[in-house]
């Protein structure tokens, strides 16, 4: 797992340096959610309802911007063959990439979730413990697909689409467990969202196996 | 041959009936080479021929399609992560980072590789590129020269056994080539192998044990430590006869 944190570390640094990764997934989300929110124009009453649409569309779509360019990092010069040709075990390769996915998102998650709650006038201090668990799952579990499948899509010409193409229907079921999950947390807390948290867990369980697994295959010709 | 490998160990590199195909194209058609350790094997051949691919499947990035390939004794299609720290390989590309320096580009596959005292490796290879200032500024700011010497000092740093070098004097002007030419001659007789690919006659026949020359995909001939002379002239026959 040495090999892991070496491109974990890499993979931060250069984005600290660049910023490009995150600064375009925060505009993007910032965008989506003035839309979201301004389209709906929702009633307070109305928010905790509307609140986990808005939050996970924005997560979906924003995601896919983030972990797209983080592997267009490794395409570059073939910076991905350089990975290859090195002692590193490719199911290591994929555990720094996925790091560096859940980082980038979580960062982006900072930003996004305060932001839902001020537009939709929404308090959420008093579920943000609960509403923390459900944001990590949902973002390990998307960034444990979305880092498999990007490393696909990152091969081909077509690689903006068909990482969408790719991914949304696989995503399916952890969108509706975080979605569900979500309400219930804003509903009344944790202990409303164990169906949905089942599902979340399980989904994250399943795709990082098989991320590790199939990553090797993935990758190489 | 100059072989100075150790006594009964296995050599290097063993490829026998290697083929690789594409969509049904078979760009190897079947490559039986051996390269013995303390050997410079220059391979050759016309656009199209096959090098990059073959040095792709030694390098262990591309699977043959069929045929066998032992790197050091041991199989390829089971080779353990940690054999590739016995290969050092150059490509096209450079496999750097365009945002991060040079120097931490070094740094970066340093930890890869894990080698040891890797800073003073590091400022080492960059002093033998002569990228001592330039080290310090992302390579997205390099010439061509400038990344083709990055590139060499990465294939470098972990001193593998096994060199695979894909048109390593390519971009490189004279006083580089020559640089680059007595380190190759160096490795070579402190028994490491090196198998490169290149256009260029003059510049790998002083430094090459052996010749092979690569054509539709096979290995049509292979000579012992020739001139620049004889090594064109069996080019252009196997060329041309189309053998």
């Amino acid at each position: 797992m040495r090999g892991a944190l070496v491109i974990f570390r890499k993979d931060l640094s250069i984005e600290w340096r660049t910023r490009e990764g995150l600064s375009s997934v925060l505009v993007l989300g910032l965008l989506l959610l003035v839309v979201l929110t301004v389209a709906h124009d929702a009633p307070p009453e109305a928010a905790p309802a509307l609140a986990p649409s808005v939050l996970w569309a924005t997560f979906l779509f924003t995601g896919l911007l983030g972990v797209q360019r983080g592997f267009l990092l490794e395409r570059e010069n073939d910076c991905l063959a350089g990975l290859l040709v090195s002692p590193v075990d490719p199911a290591a390769i994929y555990v720094g990439k996925l790091g560096a996915n859940v980082a980038l998102l979580a960062i982006m998650q900072l930003f996004v979730v305060p932001l839902v709650g001020l537009f939709l006038h929404l308090d959420l201090m008093p579920v943000l413990p609960a509403l923390l668990v459900v944001l990590a799952l949902g973002n390990f579990g998307f960034a444990a697909l979305a880092t498999l499948f990007a490393a696909i899509s990152v091969r081909v010409r077509a690689r903006e689409v068909m990482l969408p193409l790719l991914l949304l229907p696989l995503l399916v079921p952890l969108l509706i467990g975080t979605v569900s999950a979500t309400r219930s947390v804003l509903a009344g807390g944790l202990a409303l969202a164990t169906d949905a948290v089942t599902v979340l867990v399980a989904f994250d369980v399943i795709f990082a196996v098989a991320g590790w697994l199939l990553f090797a295959y993935v990758v190489r010709d | 041959m100059s072989g100075v490998g150790i006594r009964g160990a296995p050599p290097p590199l063993v490829a026998e009936g290697l083929v690789r195909a594409y969509a049904g194209v078979r760009v190897l058609a079947g490559v039986d080479l051996t390269v013995e350790a303390g050997e410079t094997l220059a391979l050759l051949g016309p656009n199209g021929a096959g090098k990059t691919t073959l040095l792709r499947v030694f390098a262990l990035l591309l699977r043959p399609s069929a045929g066998h390939l032992a790197l050091f004794g041991v199989d390829a299609r089971s080779a353990p992560p940690a054999l590739r720290r016995r290969l050092g390989y150059l490509a096209h590309e450079s496999f750097c980072y365009p945002d991060l320096s040079g120097a931490e580009n070094l740094a970066f596959h340093a930890r890869l590789f894990q080698v040891p005292a890797a800073r003073e490796r590091v400022d080492a290879l960059l002093a033998w590129a002569g990228l001592e200032t330039a080290g310090r500024r992302p390579i997205r700011f390099y010439s061509r020269g400038m990344s083709q010497r990055l590139a060499l000092a990465r294939a470098l740093l972990h001193e593998p056994d096994l060199l695979l070098l894909d048109e390593p004097f390519s971009g490189l002007d004279p006083a580089a080539v020559e640089t680059l030419q007595e380190r190759l001659v160096t490795l070579r007789e402190a028994g490491r192998a090196i198998v490169l690919t290149t256009h260029d006659l003059d510049r790998a026949a002083p430094i090459a044990t052996r010749t092979a020359i690569l054509h539709r995909g096979r290995i049509a001939s292979v000579l012992d430590g020739r001139g620049a002379d004889d090594v064109a002239a069996a080019y252009r026959a196997v060329v041309a006869g189309g053998r």
